[in-house]
């Protein structure tokens, strides 16, 4: 077992290194920062599907939720918003949401006046609609006063990373909803339910022009370490100034990836593990152990989703721009199931390795194929049936049916992965 | 009555049409959940991929120089169902039936879909491009104008002729699927599959052939969906990606594995679709003189840019509310 470990980590490492020598260290390290934002979110996933057996389809609003959170965090202050009416409003906005909030609580509890079956139905019904028509009344003018007025609410200019810690801490409560009303489903209609939950926050954090600017986007967003700027100014070349702001930048995300790393597999390796993998293997005899099968599922909800929210926020701080409209579930939740599948699902390492392992190969296979079209092209004008034409724009394309392909094939002679699970059994 | 046939066209027309796109839909998803127990997500894919194939034949039927009364994409309809299911077909060979055979869990059948997703996605992009093609490109489109023969209605009924051909091609394909259903021996089988299969495997059913029908039909009518989709708006990679999960909820909504629930929630869901972005309060101003309120200018219960969410929001309310659907559907 440890020389496959040994094997696939040199193999990696090998990669690395041919990638560098051939691309270029600058984008190496662009590269290698983002693969390993792709692995802690993987990761996250690991936790969710291999430790706890839950079907997470909603990736993409995870780090949707992580990467707004970061922007909301470390922007600069737009003072027009607060120097305006616009913080009024939105106090007045939260009444609204309170009263609508306090009613529906108050239907919910009708039938302690007597009101019950149907009649209690009819009534949450009706709650959730006026609730719903006392916040819109509020909500619509105050979001036309801001946009028209400020233009959105801005920052709050507070550090980094700790933009990055509220990604963690907003994804998960975002994950605790989101398990505390789906979590009772059958795997299938469990990924359709996270799926629609995930496509159902794309369209609000797309459409909250006010809270996010929406399609407008959002950039430069701060980084952590210094710039490639700044680096000039000190006296490095563009290359070497890019190497070095993007090194620091991997530094602190290889150390935020070696933290979750040991932590979770810590976890489990120990007693939370074993229960786990008890809950995932028959959730039934375990609960018949008095395991508290529900509280235990949405516990791990909540932490993969920590870990998806960490790495959203760290993929939009370095990129630098927070655009609503980028976030596809091709690219922000099927490739991390690719990750996941291929590295091999309940194995934390299988989980590191499959997010580096796949984001490489995500990323290359753009150049890569564009290298084939080009000679497929020059060999088919050669013989005389004209070039491929529109090259770049399809050798892009090329890498969604890759991933499709190494997915289906994976499943088929590798369904446990390249590095699988494996459990040491005490004797 | 000028703002009744507003409400029509807009509200009713469009409702119909939504939902016979869904229905056409989410019957193939309801039909593959039935009989092979899985959630097939690249249902939406191969929609699209139906759609291309019969972009491919229009041009080819439209060099051939032959002009009939009706669109050469909806001519070559027919033929692009059978390519359709026989793509259905192998990739159910190539890809979904070696798991079976292995007896790997639904789960592992559904992110196998996934990858067949990615597969048809890239491959579409990779022949055609991004951009977005119309069926319409060489010839116009009809649209009809119907004036009423009322006194003091200006405004007419409109409806294209893809949004004819669609609603009245999804009433022969729920006919003919409900005969088929009812009627043929294989139809019960196919009934009988997805109630027990084990039981309809001892009884003497051709298992296997039942399973290569339901590629068939859910191909050819996902092919039929994808294709007048893409004659009544445009043609584009990502067409049925973005409707998958609609056709999920309204397949969920009557129940997975209920072809008529599958019919009835994809009408239900087109409907709240078209109702929900509704302006209301058009409706609302013939009576401006007696309403004590002003009537603000828009009034609809959600913004347009969440029309897709709508189908969303009834997905998870129905899944927490009542998960086997309105019509406690087992099987069909």
């Amino acid at each position: 077992m440890t020389a496959r470990y040994i094997g696939f980590f040199a193999a990696l490492f090998v990669l690395i290194i041919g990638v560098s020598m051939m691309m270029g260290a600058a984008f190496t390290v662009r590269l290698m920062v983002e693969a390993f934002a792709y692995a802690l979110i993987a990761m996250g996933l690991n936790i969710q599907w291999g430790f706890g057996g839950l079907f997470n389809f909603g990736i993409l609003g995870m780090l949707m939720v992580g990467g707004f959170a970061v922007t909301f965090i470390s922007f600069p202050v737009n003072f027009d918003f607060w120097n305006s009416a616009a913080p009024l409003y939105m106090g007045r906005t939260l009444l609204a949401a309170a009263i609508g909030a306090v009613i529906i609580v108050l239907a919910h509890r009708v039938q302690r006046l007597g009101v019950t079956g149907k009649w209690r139905g009819a009534v949450i019904v009706v709650a959730w609609f006026a609730a719903y028509i006392i916040f819109r009344s509020q909500m619509d003018p105050t979001a036309e006063y801001i946009t028209s007025t400020s233009g959105w609410i801005g920052g709050l200019g507070l550090p980094v990373l700790l933009g990055w810690a509220f990604g963690g801490v907003l994804a998960g409560l975002v994950g605790y909803l989101v398990g505390k009303v789906s979590l009772g489903l059958r795997a299938d209609y469990l990924a359709i339910a996270t799926i629609g939950i995930a496509e159902i926050l794309r369209a609000v954090i797309k459409n909250l022009e006010w809270l996010t600017r929406g399609t407008l986007t959002v950039s430069p967003i701060p980084w952590p370490v210094p710039y490639p700027t700044d680096f000039q100014d000190a006296g490095a070349d563009t290359t070497m100034s890019f190497v070095l702001a993007r090194g620091s930048f991997l530094i602190i995300v290889v150390a935020v990836v070696a933290v979750a790393l040991f932590v979770i597999h810590r976890a489990y390796l120990g007693p939370w593990g074993r229960m786990m993998r008890a809950i995932r293997d028959n959730h039934i005899a375990a609960g018949s152990m008095g395991k508290d099968v529900k509280g235990r599922q949405l516990e791990i909800f909540v932490f993969g989703s920590v870990l998806m929210g960490i790495g959203g926020a760290i993929l939009v701080s370095f990129v630098g721009i927070f655009d609503p409209s980028s976030y596809q579930p091709i690219n922000h939740t099927f490739l991390i199931w690719v990750m996941l599948i291929v590295g091999g699902a309940g194995n934390n390492f299988g989980a590191l390795f499959g997010g580096i392992f796949i984001y490489i190969v995500w990323i290359l296979s753009a150049p890569l194929a564009q290298a084939l079209f080009s000679s497929l092209s020059g060999w088919s004008e050669s013989m005389g049936w004209g070039a491929i034409p529109e090259i770049a724009s399809r050798a892009v394309q090329m890498r969604v049916f890759v991933m499709g392909l190494i997915v289906t094939i994976a499943l088929r002679f590798a369904p446990r992965g390249l590095l699988p699970e494996h459990i040491r059994h005490k004797e | 009555m000028n703002e009744l046939i507003f409400f029509f066209n807009q509200a009713m027309i469009g409702g119909v049409v939504l939902g016979s796109i869904y229905a056409l839909g989410a019957v193939g998803v309801t039909l593959i959940f039935g009989i092979l127990r899985f959630a097939h997500f690249a249902h939406g894919d191969m929609m699209t991929m139906g759609g291309f194939v019969s972009f491919l034949l229009a041009g080819v039927f439209a060099s051939s120089g032959l002009v009939l009364p009706l669109p050469a994409g909806f001519i070559v309809v027919p033929v692009a169902m059978a390519v359709t299911a026989a793509l259905a077909l192998g990739i159910d060979k190539g890809f979904y039936a070696p798991l079976r055979a292995r007896g790997a869990k639904p789960v592992t059948l559904l992110i196998a879909s996934i990858g067949v997703t990615m597969m048809i996605q890239g491959l579409i992009r990779l022949f055609f491009g991004t951009g977005t093609r119309s069926f319409f490109s060489s010839e116009p489109k009809n649209i009809f104008r119907i004036d009423l023969p009322i006194e003091g209605v200006t405004r007419p009924i409109n409806v294209t002729e893809p949004q004819l051909l669609l609603v009245a091609s999804t009433a022969v394909a729920v006919i003919a699927l409900h005969y088929f259903l009812t009627r043929s021996r294989l139809g019960k089988g196919m009934r009988a599959m997805a109630d027990n299969p084990d039981l309809a495997k001892v009884s003497g059913i051709n298992t296997k052939l039942v399973v290569r029908v339901t590629w068939v039909i859910a191909g050819g009518l996902a092919c039929l969906a994808g294709t007048m989709l893409a004659l009544d708006v445009s043609l584009k990679p990502d067409l049925a990606f973005n409707i998958v999960l609609p056709i999920f909820a309204a397949a969920i909504l009557g129940g997975l594995g209920h072809a008529y629930g599958a019919i009835a929630g994809g009408f239900v869901l087109g409907f709240a679709e078209t109702l929900a972005v509704f302006n209301w309060s058009v409706l609302l101003r013939p009576f401006r003189d007696i309403l004590w309120f002003e009537i603000p200018r828009s009034l609809t219960l959600v913004q347009s840019e969440y029309k897709l969410t709508v189908a969303f929001v009834i997905l998870v309310v129905v899944l927490l509310v009542r998960p086997t659907g309105i019509f406690k559907g087992a099987s069909t």
